[in-house]
């Protein structure tokens, strides 16, 4: 996020956009700080496939078809543009590329962005016009962006239309992804990522392998190395052989089980350290019991990059390690000396390597200092708002994108197109969740939202099981039938193993990111 | 040239302390920012002051109806004398509790709030041990709600305080509860009597945090712990990236809680998930406690010694045929920044290998 959680909150905010993000559920604390925000005056637009509830008190929803963004984008800037709303003076010293992107977002007149995304350009026009007049207006957006094979350009639109109007760089606009688990943040900063070092020091960069390689002692590997999502095809053909997997539940939680399944028993050897025998552990060679957070010293990133600390509240049962400690010990046994260090003392040396957490230590976290990174010394703060006065980069770019229709739609066989997401009651897996009685109670099986028109023409009940499938595989689950996705959507959560989702999502993923589209895919639906 | 709101300062005496405050400061916050404690029951430092419960009240030397006020609604004044101690301020204060407790139902030893209720402690320290009231309806003992799965109501013990439902109103924004009746049976009321079952109620449990007395407790505590029996960490949930603080409340080497804290993002609220989904996995029976090897199909317990041992074993034969690049990593997004770090370095210094990813992607 580029601006603080109450920065885009507060009483003094015009107009909030949110973009395929449905906080009220998926960031409860957020969502109450929205409906705040809402009560008190702040307009409210958003645009998601969904009638979510921040809907019911939106001036403005757009009920864009998944999978559509960056033509919405497009089409809001083709109308700033044609009003005059931009901000010249912005435009003129902070960014460039503007020309190209005017070039672009010519095509994308509201009538033609209004039947791609089946929406009204006149609520269209008026959007863009909310949007741009407002002083303070920030963009909020969630996977509903991102988890598409479009999703990179769905967030460079995004950002397009911040600074087209200057809406970046200050209090109370921004462009504010709302990270999804606690700390996905913070393990993106500590370098988890094929091509990046920790502070996202580039594995290709020179300086940054030299000097990396240099504090640590050995020789680097300078060749980028491969995605998460990239490796099922990794492991088809026989590049990777073995595969240490530390706390994480691909066998649920990635799309296209299937083809998860024959990557994880493809390999030669598969390491699973976990706090439960999950369905992912149950493949594994050999399988090391996790610790959870309650049991272990450290930091958490949340989505404002604010940097917070975790504490043991609990000791862990006789026999157990922290997974730090396993860490070690294998690094050690391969040959590698790595000193046995305290959560404070590794702190201590992210802070040496990455500048951005310079002035971050234990001391300060502990005497009660809330830092956001970048902090770049022992008196900075960190920096709340990015962009101010200046992009990180320099100039702001403008990287234009052309909508591209998503990777799998709907057709006769398959005429559905689903969409996924969470709910209140639980969070992803469900590890957590599903262990807590009283939530389990409220909530513990699969459903799938259908628009009651659709159900009707099936002969589909409110309650009735029906049998979902997709190119991947079929599932069966309880149909909800109601308005809340239009007609010819559907929607599922993916917390439930019993009717999961992933055995019908699509692993085609975004040639940036390499995310996966989550969000869209074709089913067919039937009585069960 | 200075701002009118840059100087507009007042100076008054609280017990007799000098105290210089910005206009608008309520006598409440004057005295909290010397030292000086006044208890509350309804006030909510959030929110536009209530002053229904009127245990913060203060003498002000020569004010209006005796000079007897809410010092959490009042403003300081240009030379105000305060006391908050004064006899007649205890007087009143013991009134007000036995008000409170004429409609009380006491059966302290058994409430989950006992030694962290308000009106416990403020009936202790004013030495109001029973009420003097014998006339008057009274909220008839049992007749509660129950249908949340995660906390009750007993009304029998209700003070009025209106805090669980600016609560709810205000911060949660929810509009689950609210207040309906007059006079003697005014009652603390989900709107058009919903149940609390109802969708609209979040069970984020905000009500319950705010709650005074043990009017609204959650059944983990009444079951299982009182709160002079707990240990308190502050720590970040582990759920969603929004930050939230909480205690994490331990008793016998065990979590058997959450209550929020006023973090710099959630300020003192929480969702179902951080309340009361938080913790119980910790305990959970089927956490794995030993490291397991697959042999014919089946997970056998192993030492750490063998564990370790047959998976560098297989790091190394792998590496030395196929490379480094053969071995890759997903690291863990819901695990701490210090484990991250040192996982991808474990991939990266000891393994040799940039193949290390977390679950950002998916």
């Amino acid at each position: 996020m580029t601006n603080p959680f109450d920065d885009i909150t507060a009483p003094d905010v015009d107009v909030i956009m949110l973009v395929g993000s449905n906080p009220e559920e998926a960031h409860p604390v957020l969502g109450t700080k929205i409906r705040r925000a809402v009560r008190e005056g702040c307009k409210l637009i958003v645009v998601d496939p969904r009638k979510i509830d921040l809907a019911k008190n939106a001036e403005i929803h757009l009920q864009l078809k998944p999978g559509t963004n960056v033509a919405f984008a497009n089409g809001m800037m083709h109308i700033i543009l044609e009003e005059g709303l931009e901000d010249a003076e912005f435009i003129k010293s902070r960014t460039e590329g503007f020309e190209e992107l005017r070039e672009i977002v010519k095509d994308y007149t509201p009538e033609k962005v209004a039947e791609v995304c089946n929406i009204d350009a006149g609520e269209l026009r008026k959007a863009a016009r909310l949007y741009a007049k407002a002083k303070k207006a920030p963009i909020m957006y969630c996977l509903g962006v991102t988890e598409h094979s479009t999703g990179t350009e769905g967030v460079m639109s995004l950002s397009n239309l911040a600074m087209l109007v200057g809406k970046i760089g200050r209090s109370g606009c921004g462009i504010n992804p709302i990270r999804g688990q606690n700390n996905v943040q913070g393990a993106c900063d500590m370098g988890c990522l094929p091509g990046d070092f920790p502070g996202y020091q580039k594995v290709k960069n020179e300086d940054a392998l030299k000097k990396f390689s240099e504090h640590w002692g050995v020789p680097l590997n300078p060749t980028v190395g491969i995605t998460a999502t990239r490796m099922p095809g990794a492991v088809a053909e026989g590049k990777v052989k073995a595969l240490y997997i530390f706390g994480e539940d691909p066998m649920r939680t990635d799309p296209d089980i299937g083809h998860i399944k024959k990557m994880l028993t493809g390999l030669d050897f598969l390491v699973v350290q976990e706090l439960f025998m999950t369905k992912t552990a149950e493949l594994a060679d050999v399988v090391l019991p996790g610790v959870s957070y309650a049991e272990k010293e450290g930091t958490f990133t949340n989505s404002e990059r604010r940097v917070q600390r975790v504490r043991k509240a609990v000791e862990l049962n006789l026999g157990m390690r922290p997974d730090v400690e396993i860490f070690y010990d294998i690094m050690n046994r391969l040959g590698y000396p790595q000193p046995r260090l305290s959560a404070s003392e590794i702190m201590d040396e992210i802070s040496e390597l990455v500048p951005s957490f310079r002035g971050i230590n234990y001391a300060r976290l502990d005497a009660g200092e809330s830092l956001h990174w970048p902090c770049m010394d022992e008196k900075d703060m960190g920096k709340a708002i990015l962009h101010v006065g200046k992009f990180t980069r320099g100039l702001g770019y403008f990287y234009p994108a052309q909508y591209k229709p998503s990777a799998e739609l709907p057709d006769e066989e398959y005429p559905f197109l689903m969409i996924t997401g969470r709910m209140l009651y639980h969070y992803n897996a469900g590890a957590m969740t599903h262990r807590t009685e009283g939530i389990s109670e409220l909530h513990s099986s699969s459903y799938m939202e259908m628009h009651k028109g659709d159900a009707e023409a099936l002969g589909i009940k409110n309650g009735d099981r029906v049998k979902v499938a997709s190119r991947r595989g079929e599932i069966e689950t309880r149909a909800v039938v109601g308005d809340k996705v239009n007609y010819g959507e559907v929607f599922m959560t993916f917390h439930f193993d019993d009717g999961n989702v992933n055995h019908l999502t699509n692993a085609a993923i975004d040639s940036f990111a390499n995310v996966p589209e989550y969000k869209v895919c074709a089913v067919r639906i039937r009585r069960a | 040239m200075v701002t009118d709101s840059a100087i507009k300062t007042v100076t008054l005496t609280i017990d007799n302390k000098s105290c210089t405050v910005p206009k608008g400061t309520t006598i409440l916050k004057a005295a909290q920012s010397i030292g000086i404690d006044i208890p509350t029951l309804c006030y909510m430092k959030e929110l536009v002051p209530d002053g229904s419960c009127r245990i913060c009240v203060v003498e002000i030397e020569g004010g209006r109806k005796g000079g007897l006020v809410p010092s959490c609604a009042e403003h300081c004044a240009e030379g105000m004398v305060v006391y908050t101690r004064s006899q007649r301020v205890v007087e009143a204060r013991k009134f007000i509790l036995d008000l409170l407790l004429s409609d009380h139902t006491l059966e302290c030893f058994s409430c989950a709030r006992n030694g962290s209720c308000k009106l416990q402690e403020y009936c202790l320290e004013y030495g109001v041990e029973r009420t003097s009231f014998r006339i008057g309806k009274r909220t008839p003992f049992g007749k509660g709600d129950t249908s949340n799965r995660f906390f009750e109501f007993r009304p029998d013990k209700c003070i009025m305080c209106r805090r669980c439902a600016h609560v709810c109103e205000k911060l949660q924004g929810r509009d689950v509860l609210s207040i309906a009746g007059r006079g003697f049976d005014t009652h603390i009321s989900t709107c058009y009597d919903i149940a609390r079952t109802d969708p609209t109620c979040e069970s984020c449990g905000n009500c319950v945090s705010a709650c005074p007395t043990g009017a609204l407790s959650s059944y983990d505590q009444k079951r299982n712990y009182r709160s002079y029996e707990v240990t308190s960490t502050q720590t970040t949930c582990p759920h969603c990236a929004v930050g939230c603080q909480f205690n994490l409340l331990t008793k016998n080497g065990k979590i058997v809680g959450a209550d929020p804290v006023d973090g710099p993002t959630n300020k003192g609220l929480l969702c179902v998930k951080g309340k009361y989904g938080s913790y119980k996995f910790v305990h959970s029976g089927d956490r794995l406690t030993t490291p397991l090897i697959k042999k014919d199909g089946k997970f056998e317990p192993a030492t750490w010694e063998e564990a370790l041992g047959l998976i560098v074993n297989k790091l190394t034969q792998i590496k030395k045929k196929e490379g480094a690049d053969a071995i890759a990593g997903f690291s863990c997004s819901r695990s701490t920044n210090e484990d991250n770090y040192m996982f991808q370095k474990m991939m990266r210094a000891a393994i040799g290998t940039n193949n290390v990813d977390n679950c950002a992607r998916v």
